[in-house]
């Protein structure tokens, strides 16, 4: 690892003056990304600012029947927070299928949401990876690329996006809080992980020196018949092939709410906007259920290794759909 | 508060002082920022148990608590575990006394090689007292963040078993 410095934030103003005092400066949360990828000579930080000591841990119930959580909230503090639990299970779900006990008690929310792609062309340092080095070009493109993304994907990069509960955050309509210099801004989560397009290096609409303070979930009572299924190679302790956060609501046979979002098939968590307009106001019915996953990967580009995505995630769809229906949890 | 008082707190890259208790004492190291907590545990403390494995947060061989949560200690600088309580294996036994879960782990030989060990035993002791430890398919799960290559996977269960039953049923 190169070498460091380092410091420790006292509150918020101090952190964003700690970081925009050095061109190289990052903010150390949890550290399971950033002191990773600093050793693998991936991450390029040279300062880091602590921010562990700031007062960004809870993890609220709010009145409306949503969620406050803060930004360093461990992941297993949120996955069994009560109200988690009660009101949004597919976010508890996402968060204890992600990682292992040692990480979830160390990663906060607000890092996981910053996580940088498991791509092994990014981690190894030396292949062409447009993320890690713009310009490189994306060896994933015609090299292995099993885990690869089918849904968001550019000619640039096609990696995708590791994180389980951004998948239910993005369900949920969630609200990721930052401040910045320039003030304080609310960004919806969908907003927050960009397409690779012609610049996979940009992953985020926000600065190096913008911190996330706070991720709110608002009410919404669907929520609680949410579920999250993860498909992955080993049964614990993997990243998603495939994975769903899938809610409905049914009256007298009629879809009158739906969420649905996808994971591990997308290069950023994937809201399946086409399938929720597609399933409304219609029966909610198993064959519905398919016509829907299947008008959400239309536009699915499949590679050598990773086209089974394509219909494991219209199969996962409906799984999932199926299961928040009876009441299935996981 | 300025940026110029701010930026007096910044240390490193050269070595500095870092206090940290460890099994019930304040020790102190000299490291740099870099270093992580794993590294200063087993080359500038001499506490060997905690054990290098991946050193890249997956095998679970380098298994800590701190604050009395198990961690990865290879995933945590030693600067940032300043100001913490960091429990290691050396600091289980009671004296001579081994540990309910060491002496466990040692009546099931839930173990071949040994070398991940040390961090399934931290590993083990919480999960007992997280409460995950109802079933098998339970201690699996909640195990999973500690790899065994010898593939000891039964008899760590029987161990984990054999306290969770001693300490009155069920978790």
């Amino acid at each position: 690892m190169r070498p460091l410095t380092y410091s420790r934030a006292r509150d918020v103003d101090d952190a964003l003056a700690l970081v925009a005092a050095g061109p190289d400066s990052a903010f150390l949360a949890g550290g399971t990304t950033e002191v990773d990828l600093l050793r693998a000579g991936v991450s390029r930080s040279g300062h880091l600012v602590d921010i562990n000591d700031l007062p960004l841990t809870a993890v609220e119930d709010r009145p409306d029947g949503g969620l406050h959580i803060g930004a360093l909230a461990r992941m297993n503090d949120v996955a069994r927070a009560p109200g988690v639990v009660h009101r949004f299970p597919a976010i508890s779900r996402a968060l204890l299928q992600g990682a292992s006990e040692q990480l979830r008690n160390m990663a906060s929310l607000g890092g996981n949401l910053c996580q940088r792609t498991r791509c092994p062309y990014l981690r190894d340092g030396v292949s062409a990876c447009n993320k890690r080095e713009p310009g490189t070009g994306c060896a994933a493109l015609d090299g292995p690329n099993r885990g690869h993304a089918v849904l968001g994907t550019s000619d640039h990069c096609i990696a995708t996006h590791p994180s389980d509960v951004a998948v239910a955050l993005v369900a949920f309509d969630a609200v990721v809080h930052t401040v910045g210099a320039a003030g304080a801004r609310a960004i919806a989560a969908d907003d927050f992980f960009l397409l690779p397009g012609e610049t996979p290096e940009i992953e985020h609409p926000i600065g190096r020196d913008e911190l996330i303070v706070g991720i709110d979930v608002p009410g919404t009572p669907i929520a609680r018949n949410s579920v999250y299924l993860k498909f992955r190679d080993r049964q614990s302790y993997e990243f998603a092939l495939v994975s769903v956060a899938a809610a409905i609501e049914v009256d007298a046979g009629i879809v009158t709410d739906v969420r649905l979002a996808l994971g591990g098939v997308g290069t950023k968590p994937w809201r399946a906007w086409r399938a929720e307009a597609a399933l409304v106001g219609g029966p909610a019915t198993e064959a519905a259920f398919r016509r829907a996953a299947a008008v959400e990967l239309a536009d699915a580009v499949g590679r050598e290794q990773n086209a089974f995505k394509i219909e494991l995630a219209q199969r996962a769809a409906v799984r999932g759909l199926n299961q928040s229906l009876k009441g299935i949890r996981s | 508060m300025s940026t110029t008082e701010s930026r007096q707190d910044i240390r490193g890259p050269h070595c500095v002082p870092v206090t940290v208790e460890i099994n019930g004492r304040g020790r102190v190291v000299d490291v740099e920022p870099r270093v992580s907590l794993l590294d200063a545990l087993r080359e500038h403390l001499g506490l060997t148990g905690t054990k290098k494995g991946c050193d890249q947060g997956t095998c679970g061989a380098c298994t800590v608590w701190v604050d009395g949560r198990r961690v990865l200690a290879c995933l945590t600088l030693a600067a940032a575990a300043a100001g913490h309580e960091v429990t290691t294996i050396e600091g289980l036994a009671d004296g001579d006394e081994l540990h309910p879960m060491q002496r466990a782990f040692l009546e099931n030989d839930a173990f071949q090689c040994g070398y991940c060990t040390p961090g399934q035993i931290m590993s083990a002791v919480k999960l007992i007292e997280e409460g995950n430890a109802t079933t098998d398919e339970d201690i699996s799960e909640f195990m999973s963040g500690n790899i065994c290559r010898c593939a000891a996977y039964p008899n760590i269960r029987a161990a984990v078993r054999q306290v969770r039953d001693a300490a009155g049923g069920a978790a």
